[in-house]
């Protein structure tokens, strides 16, 4: 007995000794697997000398002060400013929930405006589209310092930042959840002799309404994070506590304010799960 | 006949009653929750400082501020005007550069990190409860942390530059994607597993042959969306001083130069928009190789 897999002898030969040439490599591309790689490590220790990590002296300083000051920040305390923090926290919120709802009542109009289905004409819909794309580019926090400039120091420049930041994205996603919606609804609603706007209001509408709702939620809680950090460009919140203490080494303070701010971002996102859960059953809208 | 009607009477009144009580049920829970939101409303109203004219202001003042920053047309043609807009192009871009470099250093630290520590955090793989919490706790707390307040402390210790920048997102990025990863090794096919050590392989081993195979597109696709993350990220992170554009783009807007700030913004959206659509690229292409096989 002898094929191409087997010897005389009736053992399996090993098929990677018995035919190298069929397991081996091509040469081109072993010849870019190992570009690949070499670029990569190249990249890597370019990158890490052009930002300094190869500045020992300098990474030994900083390590050791970073030491010290992770002594000072046990135990954290708050030295009498507990009002202070606590307000500068509902500020935080209050800037999450507000910019949040504001942007909400902005997108879900914006929203239909921008699916095809709605408006099928595609220059319009083209320019909504890339308007929302440039709205969304720009960060939170560069709305926060445009916006203190606009309207002023403190929470509602941050209100309108977390607003206008997050038009862009949630438009977009309603847009995109009302374009894959149910045709068949939406005919049997026009079958009736429902007007346009019975047809959104009874046709789209129940359809996208779980979808944008727990979408915005999930904004809320994504919000109150980034709501954090936007008093450190001076709109409002407990970010301008954070950097100020920083600025003046008061660790303790500093790390009494982190751990206010994990527990409070961490009940918001157990309130915010129980109600998306209630909303749109068990299941998560993202990965 | 009159004992069919008295059924047929029964079964309405019940369920008359039972869609009283649902409706009662229903009615709580909308006063409830509509009580609920409108307490949260009027707290944000007062606490965030709202007020409609404000409102109307704070809209109207945008469309002027925009209206500024953007570029006049000074009658020297298309060609001088954009030269004049743009006026720091050359440091600008080495500034972009440097973003892209915290960016890309950042990710691929915080993404080597996140793989050694993933794997204790996968329940599947580590029998030993108190190390999957452990290590669980530990990414948490690299994520829950914004990133700027990791680059606020860093820059107090190794001083202002990319080094503090680098080191606030490859933290952020090592909680994040250390998660990401460990939730895909919990979705593995077990029977690799069982393989490896069905033939006498170790952990390392099982890991090494069992799991990483199956893990390292999804982690190679991962690490790719945290990079555009962590592009939008380090573009900001200069704002306290941790490299970047960020703070070039600080300094124009906090001293008013108009037309720089409209030039900065929008060499930011184009870079993002541009890294976005190479990883897109790319990722396309890992997960296609993976579906063929």
């Amino acid at each position: 007995m002898s094929d191409a897999t087997h010897a005389p002898s009736g053992q399996p030969i090993d098929p990677r000794t018995a035919y190298p040439q069929v397991f081996a490599v091509p040469p081109l591309q072993r010849l870019r697997n190992r570009g690949i790689i070499v670029a990569i490590a190249a990249a890597l220790a370019f990158a890490l000398w052009w930002t300094g990590f190869f500045d020992l002296e300098r990474l030994v300083t900083g390590a050791s002060k970073l030491g010290w000051l992770l002594q000072f920040m046990f135990p954290p305390a708050h030295n009498g400013w507990l009002g202070e923090f606590s307000l500068a926290l509902a500020e935080t919120l209050a800037m999450a929930f507000f910019g949040t709802l504001l942007a909400f009542v902005i997108a879900v109009p914006v929203g239909f405006l921008g699916a095809k289905n709605v408006i099928p004409n595609w220059l319009f819909h083209f320019s909504l589209r890339r308007t929302l794309d440039g709205i969304r580019g720009i960060d939170t926090l560069i709305w926060a310092l445009i916006f203190v400039n606009v309207v002023g120091l403190g929470p509602f420049a941050g209100i309108l930042a977390i607003a206008v930041a997050d038009v862009g994205v949630l438009s977009k996603l309603f847009a995109e959840a009302i374009e894959n919606v149910d045709r068949r609804q939406i005919e049997g609603v026009r079958a009736t002799g429902a007007g346009r706007v019975q047809t959104m209001r009874f046709g789209i509408l129940p359809q996208v309404l779980p979808v944008i709702l727990s979408n915005t939620l999930y904004f809320f809680e994504s919000n109150t994070r980034s709501a954090t950090i936007l008093g450190v460009v001076g709109a409002g919140g407990i970010g301008q506590q954070l950097s100020d203490r920083i600025r003046v080494n008061n660790w303790d303070e500093v790390m009494f304010i982190v751990l206010m701010i994990l527990a409070t971002v961490y009940v918001i996102d157990i309130i915010s799960r129980n109600l998306r859960v209630r909303i749109i059953g068990r299941q998560d809208p993202r990965p | 006949m009159t004992s069919m009607t008295d059924g047929a009477d029964e079964a309405v009144s019940r369920f008359n009653a039972t869609r009283r009580a649902a409706e009662r049920v229903r009615r709580r829970q909308t006063l409830l929750f509509g009580g609920l939101f409108a307490l949260a409303f009027a707290a944000s109203v007062h606490v965030g400082e709202v007020r409609p004219d404000r409102l109307v202001e704070g809209i109207g003042g945008l469309f002027n501020y925009i209206d500024r920053t953007l570029p006049k047309a000074t009658g020297d043609g298309l060609i001088a005007d954009a030269r004049e807009w743009y006026w720091g192009l050359g440091r600008w871009l080495l500034m972009l550069f440097d973003t892209v470099v915290i960016a890309f250093l950042a990710t691929t630290i915080g993404a080597a990190i996140g793989f050694a520590l993933c794997f204790a955090a996968s329940r599947n793989l580590v029998q030993s409860g108190l190390i999957v919490f452990t290590s669980r706790r530990l990414l948490e707390i690299a994520r829950a942390v914004p990133e700027l307040v990791y680059a606020l402390i860093f820059v107090f210790a190794f001083g202002i530059g990319p080094l503090a920048g680098v080191l606030a997102i490859a933290i952020h990025t090592i909680g994040a994607l250390g998660k990401l990863f460990s939730e895909v090794n919990e979705n593995i096919d077990t029977k690799p597993i069982e393989g490896i050590r069905a033939v006498g392989g170790n952990w390392f081993q099982v890991v090494r042959y069992g799991v990483v195979p199956q893990v390292l597109p999804n982690f190679v696709s991962y690490s790719l969306l945290r990079f555009e993350i962590n592009v939008r990220s380090a573009a900001i992170i200069g704002f306290v001083g941790a490299g970047g554009i960020g703070q070039e783009l600080y300094l124009v807007i906090r001293q008013f130069i108009y037309a720089d700030i409209s030039a900065l913004v929008i060499l930011i959206v184009l870079t993002v928009s541009a890294i976005d659509l190479v990883c897109e690229r790319l990722r396309h292409r890992l997960i296609g190789q993976e579906s063929l096989r």
